[in-house]
């Protein structure tokens, strides 16, 4: 995944307004946070292939880490933390923020098709 | 000697940390080892270090990771197809049910599993659970013996020391090449435990100390009793 660039990612959020889209959003501190460190939580919340449309979408940058927001019909999805991007081939647009050890803390994705499971 | 042994984790790696010196062992003795393995790893978070994989390329780099390290320890590679992270949503008796009709059909001597309720991931006690009820589902004259292991850091203090201890330290550097093969995973964990130490000799001690053996509590009608 490359770093973010927020005109362009702004770009393809813009491309899937007003349509039916898969979402995958996900956050977590992994299931060994409290057994590494006994003071930790584990806390994590994973939804994937939600079935939504968004009338406006929006990137917002802050240095390197951004927030992405989706408005709906009857609700919101936003996604904080982000710092990676990658469109893959199959026109599915994947967003994730990692922390210093390159490990996923949250992800946002989008899809026109549904993703694997 | 044992016939036929088949280990059963959810995870790509889980055989690698957990028994590869223990599935060495048994494959020079010449006793065929299955590993059933449950998901792909799915949900991991570690994409490398750097990162090299994303959310949605992590399972098929995690079995081809893991088709390498079944390599490796010369063992055979049967995957469950359950996903990361929802076993325990799951019907345990339907996961049960499946993975017994696989061990009638193995008719294995010894199976490795997780110590249900002691393996600290959410998926590994939903499969070491399944895994119980499967073999305590088999016909008495066909079940095979259970291993299972507990990794949580109270695990001694809540159920006394484990009565099977394999000292691997024979088969130590082959389950360090396993371990390796599943690169998006061990990477940042390995650089962890070895950051302190300057000399690639003072790093292989601590990973020896830590992976020298490899130790299973021989499951029994009282560990049964004290789960439920
Ligand atoms: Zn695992």
């Amino acid at each position: 995944m490359k770093p973010i660039e927020i005109s362009t990612v702004q770009e393809k959020l813009d491309s899937f307004l007003h349509q039916e889209v898969y979402i995958h959003l996900e956050t977590t501190n992994g299931a060994y946070a409290s057994h590494l460190n006994e003071k930790a939580y584990n806390v994590g919340a994973y939804a994937r292939n939600i079935k939504v449309q968004f009338s406006q979408a929006k990137i917002v940058g802050d240095k390197q880490v951004h927030r992405v927001g989706l408005k709906l019909d009857m609700g919101w999805i936003y996604a904080e933390g982000l710092t990676h991007w990658e469109m893959l081939e199959d026109g599915k647009l994947l967003m994730a923020g990692h922390d210093r050890e390159g490990r996923l803390m949250v992800a946002l994705q989008i899809s026109e098709t549904p993703f694997n499971y | 000697m044992e016939k036929h042994v088949v280990v059963i984790y959810p995870h790509p790696d889980d055989e690698s940390f957990g028994a590869a010196g223990t599935i060495s062992k048994f494959r020079e003795q010449g006793v065929p080892v299955t590993y059933l393995c449950g998901t792909l790893g799915e949900m991991g978070r570690n994409m490398g270090s750097p990162p090299f994989a994303n959310r949605e390329t992590l399972p098929e780099i995690r079995k081809q990771e893991l088709e390498a390290a079944c390599q490796v320890l010369d063992m055979d590679l049967k995957l469950l197809g359950l996903r990361d992270k929802t076993i325990e949503y799951e019907d345990r008796k339907e996961i049960a049910v499946k993975l017994k009709a696989i061990l009638e059909d193995i008719e294995p001597s010894l199976v490795i599993t997780h110590y249900p309720g002691h393996a600290v991931h959410p998926d590994h006690n939903a499969l070491g659970a399944a895994a119980v009820l499967a073999v305590e589902m088999m016909a008495a004259d066909k079940r095979p013996v259970l291993w299972t292991q507990a990794i949580t850091n109270t695990f001694v203090q809540d159920l006394g020391e484990p009565d099977v201890v394999q000292d691997i330290t024979a088969y130590f550097d082959r389950k360090i090449e396993a371990i390796f093969c599943h690169r998006s995973q061990a990477g940042g964990m390995i650089s962890k435990w070895t950051e302190n130490e300057t000399d690639e000799e003072a790093a292989k001690a601590l990973m020896r100390e830590r992976f020298g053996t490899e130790r299973f509590f021989t499951w029994t009608a009282d560990r049964a009793a004290a789960v439920e």
